[in-house]
């Protein structure tokens, strides 16, 4: 029987898992047979796997992976994490929701955070009524998997006209001792002209086993709804994150994301946002330093289907050591979707002669009354501004780290909370260190 | 406090500087003036460290130091300032933080404790009075968006702010009206002193109506072929620089 275990691929023991623990997770059995049929028929994806090429999230799915989602975390060791003084916490822990962990107490009107499970067994409309609607398992084997496969998460709702002033903050923590691969899932449904920010994190805790985390949130922005949302992901190097998340706007909202990604051996972010009706705004921001042996994909869609809608993204990324980053940035502009706004912008600076970066923009446009644009940079840090900064008396290193907080201060400055704009600089410095 | 012998650089192989002769002391004010082409800037790129030029022949003795062998951000922690011609904008790093970095290190290198920060808003806000620089370009990142004239204005505040020995302003009329002219030439007057030394270079003797030099020394195809009091700039400002063409290869 161990032998039949050890020699059997990622996609049978994820199949087996499947089958001997579905009656016990939550919610709808066909749901997540059909989830499960999808990843059935995509499998893990390997080089072959155009949208997965440049990262080999099969490799790195070799060997024994443990599935269990013990609680190892003491307060002691989740206080550091709680970067934000003044904001609601909700603490995941290997995708389960721990609410002794979590800072939920006095929360506002309008304002519900409870576990996935609880959300489904407390029969929530909103959750039943949103709930694995927008994150279609066809179209990704991780969105396939995180739906047949998720045991928890946060449900998150802000109810009608609600505006929540202090962030809502989701830890994602890894604690586990042996190789493990999660599913955690949040679904966040802000309802019309309410307003929220919303930061998830995502960290281990100092171990030797290698976490893979597949995390996938959904987010509905209603209409006349603000959000900002942030994702700061630092998951140090026996960090795997496949993070997937699938937004959708309606009419008149405005949504903000940044995804900032610090460290990590490997990270996918599929960021897809779905503008639904008229006169939205979506921003996409994002930032990835990567290093050493680190290989950073991000992939995002901006889907505009009706007029009259603006959308603005841009990534940047420093690149060093052997690293790869890759950003593959599609823009869709339906065929309904006349007087479209739509700006792409991705800059690397590439410190080292062994990284990588593959950058590829792809516009596709059905409508004739749009603007739209792209552009993508790679360049070295420039020379006549080292030198200018050394001429005052600034040494080489310090000049170059100058230039490179620069260069990343166009993301930074985006983010419109003051204590996390500093928490990611300082984040920022230590990794230039 | 400066000795320039003999000084032969090239760039891509092509020589610029043909055995260049200079003497400086403490106090002193020098104009180098000469025509396009004759080597001033590279004389001021080879002084502050340009690594893009190669020194092939002679020396500079800096404070008894050879100046040669130290690093560009050496130099300018024993004091060399240059004014860019053209200055460069920096986006993303605010002139008080470049600042406070520079002077950071400047100080660490001469084994001196961090300024205070009380201190250096302090200094900042004096030296942006001496040099007549609006508050609002101070706190803006590094020249970026300026127009012509701040961007050489900034050059003098950051010299202010830096208090080198030896000052380099390399073109540092080009581009300015009269106005702005005399702001900067202000400027750089009120941080002349017995201890330290500047040397102007420039194409017109305008600016030496504002600041006075005690020398004066004509570029001419990579070597200095005269050199006088003050009243040579205006000598060279009414016959041209055809004249010392003219008298050079006569």
């Amino acid at each position: 029987m161990e032998t039949v275990i050890k020699t059997s691929t990622i996609k049978d023991k994820l199949i087996f898992e499947f089958e001997t623990s579905k009656l016990f997770l939550f919610g709808n059995t066909q749901l997540r047979d059909q989830a499960m049929e999808s990843f059935y028929k995509q499998g893990i994806p390997t080089r072959k796997h155009e949208a997965y090429k440049y990262i080999r999230v099969d490799l790195m799915l070799k060997g024994e992976f443990d599935f269990s989602t013990n609680k190892n975390c003491s307060d002691a060791q989740i206080e550091p994490l709680k970067f934000l003084k003044d904001a609601y916490v909700v603490v995941i822990e290997n995708g389960i929701f721990v609410e002794g962990l979590s800072n939920l107490q006095n929360l506002p009107e309008g304002l519900t955070i409870c576990s996935l499970v609880d959300a489904e067994k407390s029969n929530s409309p909103v959750f039943e009524k949103h709930y694995a609607q927008y994150a279609d398992v066809k179209t990704d084997p991780f969105i396939a998997l995180n739906t047949a496969m998720t045991k928890d998460g946060v449900f998150i709702h802000i109810a009608k006209n609600a505006i929540i002033e202090k962030p809502i903050h989701i830890i994602h923590i890894s604690t586990a001792f042996k190789n493990t691969i999660i599913h955690p899932r949040n679904l966040i449904v802000i309802d019309e002209n309410a307003q929220a920010k919303i930061i998830e994190s995502f960290e281990t805790m100092d171990s030797t086993a290698k976490i893979f985390s597949n995390a996938l949130t959904e987010i509905v922005v209603d209409k006349h709804a603000i959000v900002d949302h942030y994702k700061i992901q630092d998951e140090k190097e026996l960090g795997y994150l496949v993070n997937t998340t699938q937004v959708i706007q309606q009419k008149q909202s405005v949504f903000s994301t940044h995804t900032f990604t610090l460290s990590g051996s490997l990270v996918r972010n599929n960021l897809t946002v779905v503008l639904d009706d008229e006169h939205i705004e979506s921003h996409l921001n994002g930032l990835y330093l990567t290093a050493k042996n680190q290989v950073v994909d991000n992939h995002t869609v901006v889907d505009h289907r009706k007029p009259n809608c603006n959308s603005n993204e841009l990534y940047k990324g420093i690149i060093d050591g052997k690293s790869i980053a890759t950003f593959n940035g599609k823009i869709f502009v339906r065929e309904d979707a006349q007087k479209t706004n739509a700006f792409q912008s991705n800059k690397n600076i590439l410190l080292s002669e062994a990284g990588t970066i593959n950058t590829k923009p792809q516009l596709e446009i059905y409508a004739d009354d749009v603007k739209c644009s792209h552009g993508s940079t790679t360049g070295k840090l420039d020379e006549a501004k080292i030198f200018y900064l050394r001429a005052r008396g600034i040494g080489i290193i310090n000049a170059k780290k100058l230039l490179m907080h620069a260069f990343a201060s166009e993301v930074v400055n985006t983010i419109k909370i003051e204590a996390l704009r500093e928490y990611v600089e300082e984040k920022i410095s230590k990794t230039f260190e | 406090m400066l000795s320039i012998k003999n000084l032969h650089a090239s760039i891509d192989g092509k020589e610029i500087l043909k055995g260049i002769n200079l003497e400086i002391k403490v106090g002193e004010v020098h104009a180098i003036m000469g025509p396009n082409g004759s080597g001033k800037s590279t004389l001021a790129a080879v002084l502050a460290g340009r690594s893009e030029y190669d020194v092939t022949e002679g020396e500079i003795i800096y404070n008894g130091e050879n100046l040669l062998e130290l690093e560009a951000e050496d130099r300018a922690r024993e004091g060399v300032f240059l004014a860019f011609q053209y200055p460069i904008e920096i986006p993303g790093v605010s002139n008080i933080n470049f600042l406070k970095t520079a002077i950071g290190e400047i100080r660490a290198y001469k084994g001196l404790d961090p300024m205070k920060a009380k201190d250096f808003l302090m200094m900042l806000k004096e030296k942006q009075k001496l040099v007549e620089i609006d508050r609002a370009l101070v706190s803006r990142s590094i020249n970026e968006g300026f127009s012509g004239g701040e961007k050489k204005r900034n050059e003098i505040f950051q010299m202010a702010m830096l208090e080198p020995k030896l000052s380099i302003l390399d073109e540092t009329d080009s581009g300015l009206d009269i106005d702005a002219l005399r702001i900067v030439a202000n400027g750089v007057n009120k941080l002349k002193s017995k201890e330290n030394a500047t040397i102007i270079i420039t194409h017109y003797q305008r600016l030496l109506d504002y600041i006075i030099p005690d020398f004066v020394h004509i570029l001419h195809n990579g070597k200095i072929v005269k050199s006088g009091l003050k009243e040579l700039a205006l000598e060279l400002e009414e016959k041209g620089y055809d004249f010392i063409k003219e008298e050079v290869e006569a």
